[in-house]
C-alpha cells in the first residue's frame, strides 16, 4: 500500500497515512485530484479505479470514505478486507465508531493504524491482538502520567 | 504565568464552530501564535498538547513545519505520550528529503533499544514508514537484531520494518538473511504474515534469494494446508475463513517461488486444486482468497486441468452479483485470453452479458474474443455498447470494431454497412487516423462502391456534423460521383441523384461552419475531381476560382493549384484525377513510409505502388510537374506563386521561401485524393532523431529536424539553447556556418534571452540546403553575456544524424 486516505463527504480529510516519501505540495496535490474523483464516483460503480500508474480502493462507511492506493500486483479484494478490519477495529476501540470519534481522536486513529499496518502491510492479523497492544499502551501512557506526577493521563493533550 | 495552552479538544471544536474559511484561518494563526510563543518558551509540560494540535491544524490543511523540531524533542523525551505524538509528528511532518529528520536516528536507535515493548514499536513502526537510505543505513542492525529476537510482538514489527530497509538501500538485503531462517516455524499469525512479506519481498529482488527460498515451498505449502483445514479460529476468522490475510500472501509467494520451476509448481498443485474448490465464494473475503489463488495457478506451470479450473473460477466470478468480483474478474481474464484463450472462450457470453455494464475492460475482452464464427452476433452486442459507453471510451471501441470488421467481416455489404453504422451513429468519435484506412477498405471493395457511396451520400444529407463521416464521404462522392448519378446499385433501391444535388452537399460542407479545415479540404478536392466525372465543369470551376483567395491557407492552396489546372495544365487534368486503383495494405495500421518512386524518395500514407501520380507535394507550379512522372517534361515556370508576395533575390530564397517567416503554412497536402491532410513529410521527418550539438558551461544546445516541405534537400533544424546555471544569459546570439556545398539559412530567434535553471529555451530555425547529399556539417558560434562577463564560444557539430543529410 502507497497510502490510505479518509476524507468525509464534503471532501474533508479525516486521516492521511503515508508509505511513500512525497513532498507537502505533492501530498496536497493527489489528495485533491483522489478525493474529487472518488466523490464523483457514482454508487453502483465498483469500488475499484485505476488512477495513475496505481490501483485506488475505496469504501464509504456511512459518512467517511477509506481510500488505499495499491500497486499493480496487490490484490483488489484483499485491500477492501483490510479497510474493514481497521473499520472493526475502531469500531471496538471506540465503541460504535462514527466520525466524530475520528475528528477528535484522531491521534488514537493513527494509533490504531500503526498496530495493525506498518509500512503499507499489515502486522498483525488478530483483531484481538491489536486491540490488546493499543490497550496496554495507553494503559501505559496512564500509569506514566502518575508515576511521574504531572498532569493526569486525560489532561495531557 | 502563561495559562494553560487551550486543550486539544477543545481547539477541534472551536476550529469547528467557524463559519466561514476566513473565520477558521484567524483561529488557526491565533491558536500557532500562541503555540509558537510556547515552544519558544521551551515548555516541556505542554508541548506534547501543541504539536497535537499542530498536526490537526496540518490536516487542515495549514502549515506547521515550525513544529519539526518540537517532534524531535517529543522524541527523545521519556514520557510516553511524548513519545507517541512526537513520532506521529515526526511521521506526519519531517520527510527524508530534509536534513533535520536525520536528527531523530539517534533517538530511534535508543528506542529500538528501550525496555518498553511499546517504546520500541513506535521507534520500529516510524522507521519502517519514514526512513531515509541513510537512517536505515544506520539503524539495519538493530532491526536485524531484533528480527531474531522471541517476542512476537516485536519480531513482526522488525520483519516489516526489514522490508522497508530492503526497499531503501537494496544492497542490505543479505544481512537479512540468516535472521529468516526459522521465521517460518513460528506459531504467532502476525510474525508469519510479515516474514511472509519479508521473504517475498526478497524474492522479488534476488533471483539468488529466489533460489535460496524455494526449499520452503513444502513448508508454505503445509500452513496454508493447516489454515484450510483447521477447525474454527476465533482469533483468526474471518466469515468462516481462517486468516485470509496470511492465505493471501502465502498463495502470492508461492506464485513467485512456482513461476517458471517444475518442482515447485507440482509440489503445489493439490493446495491450489484445494483451495480453489474448498474456499467459501459467498463473501468477498473468500473471493478474495479465490482470486489469488486463480493468478497463482496462471503464473506458475500448473497442469492444464488446474488452468480450466481457474478460468471456470473467472468465469463463475463474471456471474457474481458483486460488480467487484466482476471487475477483477475482467481484468484477470484479459490478462490470459492471448495464452488461453479457447479456455477463455467458453466464457464468452457471459463476458458479452458484461458489455452491459458498459465496463471497458468487458470491451477490451469482447475484442479478443471476436472471429470468423461469432463476429455477427459480437458485432451486434459491441455496437450496443458504442452507442451507450462513456464518451472516453468511444473512440477505442470504433477502432476496435473496424479492426474485427476488417478482420472477420463476412461479406463486403455487412462490412460497408458496419462501416456506416459507427459512421452514422458515434462518428464525431472515430479517430482520425480512421479515416485513411476506410477509404482505403472502400476503394478496395470495388463491387460496392456504388452502395457505398449512395449510402453515405445519404448520410451526409441528414448529418454534416460528424467530421469523420463528412469526410469519408465526401472523399467517395469525389471518387465514386459518376456512380451515384447513374442509379446503378446492385445491393438498394437505387436513388435518383442529380450531378447540381451532389455539389451542392459537397459546397453545403465548405461553407459550414461545422466542417474543419480539413474536412473542407476534402470538399473541394471531391469537387474538383468530379470536374472530370461530371459536366458541371463551369461551376465547379466558380467554386474553385472563389476558394483561391479563402483566407484559410489550406484551402486557397488547393484552390490555387486546381486553377491552374483547368487553366494551363487542362491536358493534364484527366489523367491526374483519374479513379484510384486498389491499394496494397502494409502490415501496420498504414503507417507512414518512404517509398522510391522515380529517385525521389516520398513518403505515403499507405504502400502505394504504381499509383502513377503519387504526389510531391508543393506549393511551386514547378513542382507540380515533377508529379507527371511519367513525363519527361520539364517545362520552365516561374517560381513564384501568384498569391505569394514576390521574393527578392536569387533561387536559394525562392526554394525557401514556401516557408516564408511570416504565414506560418500548414503542410501543402497531396494534390491528389486528400487521402490524407496530415502532414505527411513531418511523420517521415518524425524519424529524424535529435541531437545535442553544444553543452559547455551550463549552456546547451539541441537540434531537432523536421524535412522540408516541399524540397526534400532541405534539412530544417530548429535549435533549443538552455541554460542550467543559476544566471541569464542575456544577447544571446546564435551564429553558424556551413561548407561550400551547402547553403544556410538562419530565420529570427524566438528570443535572446536564456532563461538559468532551465526555465525556458530560445528557439530558432535554421535551414540548410543540401543538393548534394554530402555529410551535414556545421561550425557555430555562441556570444551572450552571463554574470556580467560576455563569453565567446566556437565548435563544430560532426554528430548530426545520417537521416538528416542523406
Amino acid at each position: 500500500m502507497q497510502f490510505m486516505l479518509l476524507f468525509s463527504r464534503q471532501g474533508k480529510l479525516r486521516l492521511q497515512k503515508w508509505y511513500v516519501p512525497l513532498s507537502d505540495k505533492e501530498k496536497k496535490k493527489i489528495t485533491r485530484e483522489l478525493v474529487q474523483t472518488v466523490l464523483a464516483r457514482k454508487p453502483k460503480m465498483c469500488s475499484f479505479l485505476e488512477w495513475r500508474d496505481l490501483k485506488i480502493v475505496y469504501k464509504r462507511y456511512a459518512s467517511l470514505y477509506f481510500c488505499c492506493a495499491i500497486e499493480d500486483q496487490d490484490n483488489e479484494l484483499i485491500t477492501l478486507e483490510i479497510i474493514h478490519r481497521y473499520v472493526e477495529l475502531l469500531d471496538k476501540y471506540f465503541g460504535s465508531v462514527c466520525e466524530l470519534d475520528i475528528i477528535f481522536n484522531f491521534e488514537k486513529a493513527y494509533f490504531i493504524l500503526d498496530e495493525f499496518l506498518l509500512g503499507g502491510e499489515a502486522q498483525e492479523t488478530s483483531k484481538k491482538n491489536v486491540l490488546k497492544a493499543i490497550e496496554q499502551a495507553d494503559l501505559l501512557q496512564e500509569n506514566q502520567s502518575e508515576d511521574w506526577g504531572g498532569l493526569a493521563a486525560e489532561e495531557v493533550l | 504565568r502563561m495559562p494553560a495552552p487551550i486543550r486539544l479538544r477543545e481547539l477541534i471544536r472551536t476550529i469547528r464552530t467557524a463559519r466561514t474559511q476566513a473565520e477558521e484561518r484567524e483561529m488557526i494563526q491565533k491558536e500557532c501564535a500562541a503555540i509558537r510563543s510556547s515552544f519558544r518558551e521551551e515548555d516541556n509540560t505542554y508541548r506534547c498538547r501543541n504539536v497535537a494540535k499542530l498536526l490537526y491544524m496540518h490536516m487542515l490543511g495549514y502549515p506547521a513545519h515550525f513544529g519539526q523540531l518540537e517532534c524531535l524533542k517529543l522524541i527523545a523525551s521519556q514520557k510516553f505520550t511524548d513519545k507517541r505524538i512526537g513520532y506521529l509528528g515526526a511521521m506526519l511532518l519531517l520527510d527524508e528529503r530534509q536534513d533535520v529528520h536525520l536528527l531523530m536516528t539517534n533517538c530511534i536507535k535508543n528506542d529500538l533499544n528501550h525496555s518498553t515493548q511499546y517504546v520500541q514499536g513506535l521507534a520500529l513502526c516510524t522507521l519502517g514508514c519514514m526512513g531515509s537510505a541513510e537512517m536505515c543505513r544506520d539503524l539495519a542492525g538493530e532491526v536485524e537484531k531484533l528480527l531474531k529476537t522471541s517476542n512476537s510482538y516485536l519480531r513482526k514489527k522488525a520483519a516489516l520494518c526489514a522490508v522497508h530497509v530492503i526497499r531503501k538501500v537494496p544492497e542490505l538485503m543479505e544481512m537479512f538473511l540468516p535472521a529468516t531462517k526459522n521465521l517460518l516455524s513460528e506459531k504467532n499469525h502476525g510474525v508469519l504474515h510479515t516474514s511472509v512479506v519479508l521473504i517475498t519481498e526478497m524474492c522479488e529482488r534476488s533471483p539468488d534469494m529466489l533460489t535460496h527460498f524455494r526449499k520452503l515451498v513444502p513448508q508454505l505449502v503445509r500452513i496454508l494446508k493447516n489454515l484450510i483445514m483447521s477447525g474454527y479460529s476465533p482469533e483468526h476468522d474471518v466469515s468462516g475463513i481462517s486468516d485470509p490475510f496470511l492465505q493471501v500472501r502465502i498463495l502470492r509467494l508461492l506464485r513467485i517461488l512456482g513461476k517458471g520451476d517444475d518442482d515447485s509448481s507440482e509440489a503445489m498443485n493439490d493446495i491450489l486444486a484445494q483451495v480453489a474448490t474448498n474456499t467459501e465464494t459467498s463473501k468477498n473475503v473468500g473471493n478474495a482468497i479465490l482470486y489469488e489463488t486463480v493468478l497463482t495457478i496462471m503464473d506458475i506451470k500448473s497442469e492444464s486441468g488446474l488452468r480450466v479450473l481457474a478460468i471456470n473460477i473467472l468465469g463463475r466470478f463474471l456471474l457474481n452479483n458483486d460488480k467487484n468480483i466482476r471487475y477483477v474478474a475482467l481484468t484477470s481474464l484479459l490478462k490470459t485470453v492471448q495464452t488461453d484463450h479457447n479456455a477463455v472462450q467458453r466464457h464468452r457470453s457471459t463476458i458479452v452479458d458484461c458489455l452491459k455494464d458498459l465496463d471497458v475492460r468487458a470491451m477490451e475482452l469482447s475484442f479478443a474474443l471476436v472471429n470468423g464464427n461469432n463476429i455477427r452476433g459480437m458485432m451486434k452486442e459491441l455496437l450496443y455498447f458504442l452507442d451507450s459507453c462513456d464518451p472516453e471510451f468511444k473512440a477505442d471501441c470504433a477502432s476496435g470494431v473496424f479492426l474485427a470488421a476488417e478482420k472477420f467481416a463476412p461479406s463486403k455489404r455487412w462490412h460497408i454497412d458496419t462501416i456506416m453504422r459507427v459512421l452514422t451513429t458515434a462518428g464525431s468519435y472515430v479517430r482520425d487516423d480512421c479515416v485513411p484506412n476506410l477509404i482505403q477498405l472502400i476503394t478496395n471493395s470495388s463491387e460496392m462502391h456504388a452502395y457505398t457511396v449512395q449510402r453515405l451520400y445519404k448520410a451526409l444529407l441528414d448529418d454534416i456534423s460528424q467530421q469523420p463521416l463528412v469526410q469519408v464521404s465526401s472523399w467517395c462522392m469525389g471518387e465514386y460521383g459518376d456512380l451515384l448519378l447513374s442509379g446503378q446499385c446492385e445491393e438498394e433501391e437505387p436513388i435518383q441523384v442529380s450531378e447540381d444535388e451532389v455539389l451542392d452537399v459537397l459546397e453545403g460542407v465548405l461553407i459550414s461552419n461545422l466542417s474543419s479545415p480539413v474536412t473542407r479540404g476534402y470538399a473541394l478536392t471531391a469537387i474538383m475531381k468530379l470536374s472530370t466525372r461530371f459536366s458541371s465543369v463551369n461551376r465547379i470551376k466558380r467554386v474553385v476560382s472563389i476558394y483561391g483567395s479563402s483566407i484559410d491557407v489550406e484551402l486557397q492552396q488547393r484552390a490555387v493549384e486546381y486553377n491552374a489546372l483547368f487553366k494551363k495544365y487542362d491536358h493534364m487534368r484527366a489523367a491526374l484525377l483519374e479513379r484510384m486503383p486498389v491499394m496494397e495494405k502494409t502490415a501496420a495500421n498504414g503507417p507512414t513510409e518512404i517509398v522510391q518512386t522515380n529517385g525521389e524518395a516520398e513518403p505515403s500514407v499507405l504502400d502505394v505502388k504504381h499509383v502513377p501520380s503519387a504526389p510531391q507535394p508543393s506549393v511551386q507550379a514547378n513542382d507540380l510537374l515533377d508529379l507527371l512522372s511519367g513525363n519527361d517534361m520539364v517545362p520552365v515556370i516561374p517560381t513564384t506563386v501568384p498569391t505569394k508576395p514576390a521574393s527578392a533575390g536569387g533561387e536559394l530564397l525562392d526554394l525557401l521561401g514556401d516557408l516564408s517567416l511570416t504565414v506560418s503554412i500548414s503542410q501543402p497536402p497531396f494534390l491528389l485524393d486528400g487521402i490524407s491532410s496530415q502532414p505527411l513529410f513531418n511523420d517521415a521527418a518524425a524519424g529524424i532523431p535529435p541531437m545535442t550539438a553544444y553543452n559547455k558551461n551550463g549552456l546547451k544546445i539541441d537540434f531537432t529536424f523536421e524535412r522540408s516541405n516541399s524540397n526534400p534537400n532541405v534539412a530544417v533544424i530548429t535549435i533549443h539553447a538552455s541554460n542550467s546555471t543559476e544566471a541569464d544569459m542575456t544577447d544571446f546570439v546564435f551564429q553558424a556556418a556551413v561548407p561550400k556545398t551547402f547553403q544556410l539559412q538562419l530565420l529570427s530567434p524566438s528570443s535572446n534571452v536564456v532563461p538559468a535553471l532551465n526555465k525556458g529555451t530560445i528557439t530558432q530555425v535554421v535551414k540548410v540546403l543540401n543538393p548534394q547529399k554530402q555529410q551535414l556539417r556545421m561550425r557555430i558560434k555562441l556570444t551572450y553575456n552571463h554574470r556580467g562577463s560576455s563569453v565567446q564560444d566556437l565548435a563544430e557539430v560532426n554528430n548530426f544524424p545520417t537521416q538528416s543529410w542523406q
